[in-house]
């Protein structure tokens, strides 16, 4: 095979003249990926110290089961939830196959098991820690669980941006519920898949740099966030 | 023993056993103990010493006997290895304030900060903090809760003689104040500096409780003997 | 403090997720199509001019040909776009369909490697082809996803009296992908694949490979479309549909195909009915 990257530059240039199907792709894989992370967050979160914090009967099996779930295949994912949005299916009056939300929903189903089995093993592990000082200090339940979040608030942070580079780097699910609409359900991910199938390797590459940068730039993002934060919160 | 003092005692034990499953921790354990000068509680490694901390404290519940308090009694805890909140040393001791009816003002904080000498420490991140900063934290942590009866687990352990006269220091002027202290240790020096009396634990029983003075010039036991004569006591 | 940073951060990410169910939705239609019409860049000149007039959006999913009309048959599509005949005859008698209407055509070619392993490069005979392949056993990529150009080559294999899609010899690989992803294929292993001309025109990764064999009357490649039947799934977009059908098969979208050119070359050759298209008017 040729050089992928004898074509490189045209990528380079398309980025540069500020293409706009290209920013209409970028804007709507960062609107899908971080609505579906912050939609897992809102799920996940309270769930994992809900697990944490609680024992009840069967909580190893649910321990293990979420634990299972963070290798959810996407593509499995992307399945049910067209057979559940397909005007055939269940919920198929919505009308919501083919749509941005579907993919919304596709990302928020594979990464909150993820977001919830990580928060577990955090908030149990400071819990484990904390728990004697709690009982020395006559701290209440609705006390220990405000703190316990707020305490491991950096650990979250990165559990969300593990859960927001799942998300954007999957393209099975996104293909499946999506349909990779031009200019209406495309991402980076299916464009990457569209561009290598058209034999636009270098394209595709070029994409694939892009994705893989915006990824980097959310994490930087994140660790200066959290390098103040640490700094100013102590 | 009882008869040592005319005070009211602020908490009677009355036959105390302490099981885990088979093992005995202690072992028809009674006593009285009244306000006034440090309280020690000596013996060697494994005798029960935290055991009967936590009792105190009610963090256990005996297996058999009886604890009973003076009404009302504000008890505080300070363990051996304390774990500080992963926030600021002045977020630390707001966090004890906001367990109780206290007010979390800065003054209260500073305040609280300046009596283990840690006022300069302020905004720093407690975990950064070296040992014997920590302990005292800990201390500060406990006084916040404006206790009665404090009861602390060899605070002094692993630490060195300035660090070690620094929580001395800070202990005596907490009992001064009329703070009742329990305290466990295993440095003998520590015991004769503080102790207004002394509790003798020895495989789990009460060997004796007595004046620090008698103590140490006429052991009533052979377990205690030994154990002033530096000897293993299996 | 700590309560109020949590309480502001869980205000913005109720709002975020809010946010997600508030894409535009105007006027669109979704039409299940190919691969080829997709990757061969067709919709792209099309599709805007049929906006400008009507300004219908027409969204586009593109699949092999089978899975395609499945999209249909669940009613997850207004429009079928593809080329199967006998399959889409199938999906109007079974009611799927409102009536299928011939678009256009093109052609299948065969693609093979510059080293000619079965020595029929220039050829225009299909079957001798397809035989020469089988008899020198020269690895072959088959699509193996149920599309038109898979079910075509079915077809192709049987006209010469050979069936390797069940005897599976090892030269023959069904790879169960996209045209595209077939040719990329076929390209890493010096393999004979069949392709339609509009995609392997458009294809940008030839690399060794070249056209084999073309210009046999069996590689005729026929599309078709039809409105998905509005009888079966009320929810179907029934004028906005029908209003794209029109259009393709009328002259100015005929037109439209017909100008639709890479390198000079006609991709489609349009070749609507125009009787149907008057009984469709």
């Amino acid at each position: 095979m040729r050089a992928p990257f004898l074509d490189f530059a045209s990528a380079i240039q398309l980025l540069i003249n500020g293409d706009a199907t290209l920013g209409a792709i970028v804007k709507l894989s960062l609107l899908v990926t971080l609505s579906a992370t912050a939609l897992a967050a809102l799920i996940g979160m309270p769930l994992g110290a809900l697990v944490a914090l609680t024992r009840f009967k069967g909580r190893s099996a649910v321990i293990v089961i979420l634990n299972g779930l963070m290798g959810l295949p996407p593509v499995v994912v992307g399945l049910l939830v067209f057979l559940t949005l397909s005007r055939s299916g269940p919920l198929g009056t919505l009308g919501l196959l083919f749509t941005p939300t579907a993919m919304v929903a596709a990302q928020a189903i594979l990464i909150t098991p993820i977001i919830a089995a990580l928060s577990r093993q955090v908030i149990e592990d400071l819990w484990t820690e904390y728990e004697p000082e709690f009982a020395a200090l006559h701290i209440g339940t609705r006390q220990r669980i405000t703190a316990l979040l707020w305490d491991s608030r950096f650990s979250l942070i990165t559990i969300l941006l593990a859960g927001f580079g799942r998300a954007a780097a999957e393209v099975g699910a996104v293909m499946i519920v999506g349909g990779n609409i031009d200019g209406f359900t495309r991402v980076m991910t299916t464009s990457i898949a569209l561009e290598t199938s058209k034999g636009n390797l270098p394209l595709a590459l070029s994409l694939g740099m892009i994705l893989i940068a915006i990824i980097m730039i959310v994490n930087a993002l994140a660790w200066s966030v959290r390098q103040w934060a640490e700094r100013h919160a102590g | 023993m009882r008869d040592d003092t005319t005070v009211t005692p602020m908490i009677r034990l009355t036959r105390v056993s302490y099981d885990i499953g088979i093992t005995k921790i202690l072992t028809d354990v009674s006593l009285d103990l009244a306000p006034g000068k440090p309280t020690l509680l000596l013996g060697p490694n494994g005798s029960g010493k935290t055991t009967l901390l936590k009792l105190l404290m009610g963090l256990l519940t005996p297996t058999s006997g009886a604890i009973s308090n003076t009404r009302d009694l504000r008890k505080a805890f300070v363990f051996q290895k304390p774990v500080m909140l992963k926030r600021s040393v002045a977020a630390n001791i707001a966090f004890a304030l906001s367990a109780t009816k206290r007010d979390a003002s800065q003054a209260t904080i500073s305040s609280l900060l300046r009596r283990v000498g840690l006022e300069h420490l302020h905004d720093r991140p407690a975990r950064k903090l070296s040992g014997g900063e920590q302990q005292r934290l800990a201390i500060a942590r406990a006084l916040a809760l404006n206790p009665m009866l404090l009861l602390l687990d060899e605070p002094t352990a692993s630490l060195d003689p300035t660090a070690t006269k620094a929580i001395e220091d800070i202990i005596t002027s907490a009992a001064n104040d009329g703070v009742k202290i329990i305290m466990a240790t295993h440095d003998l020096g520590e015991a004769r500096r503080l102790a207004g009396d002394i509790i003798f634990l020895a495989r789990g029983r009460l060997g004796e409780h007595t004046p620090s003075p008698n103590f140490f010039t006429r052991p009533s036991t052979p377990d205690a003997q030994h154990f002033l004569a530096g000897d293993l006591i299996i | 403090m700590a309560l109020n940073h949590i309480r502001k951060a869980v205000v913005v990410i109720a709002l975020l997720a809010l946010a997600s169910p508030a894409f535009a939705q105007d006027k669109s239609i979704v039409v299940a199509s190919t691969t080829s019409t997709q990757d061969s860049g067709l919709f792209g000149h099309i599709l805007p001019l049929f906006k400008a007039k009507t300004g219908i959006d027409v969204k586009v999913v593109a699949q092999g040909t089978g899975q395609a009309l499945d999209t249909g048959r669940r009613g997850d599509a207004d429009v079928v776009f593809v080329h199967a005949k006998s399959q889409e005859e199938k999906f109007v008698t079974d009611g799927f369909g409102v009536q299928r209407f011939d678009v256009m055509y093109n052609d299948f070619v065969l693609i093979g490697p510059k080293s000619d392993p079965a020595k029929i490069t220039g050829s225009k005979d299909i079957n001798a082809g397809l035989k020469a392949i089988n008899t020198t056993q020269s690895p072959f990529v088959s699509r193996g996803d149920k599309s038109g150009t898979h079910a075509a080559e079915l077809a192709l294999w049987k006209a010469a009296e050979l069936n390797p899609a069940t005897s599976k010899p090892t030269w023959y690989r069904e790879i169960g992908q996209g045209m595209g992803a077939a040719l990329n294929t076929a390209g890493s292993m010096n393999a004979y694949v069949l392709a339609d001309r509009g995609t392997w025109i458009s294809f940008k990764n030839k690399g060794d490979l070249g056209i084999a064999v073309e210009g046999d009357k069996k590689l005729f490649n026929q599309y078709g479309i039809m409105l998905v039947n509005p009888a079966k799934h009320p929810q179907v977009k029934k004028d906005l549909g029908q209003a794209f059908v029109d259009w393709v098969i009328s002259a100015e979208g005929q037109n439209a195909i017909r100008s639709y050119k890479i390198d000079g070359q006609q991709l489609f050759f349009p070749n609507a009915d125009q009787a149907a298209m008057k009984k469709a008017g």
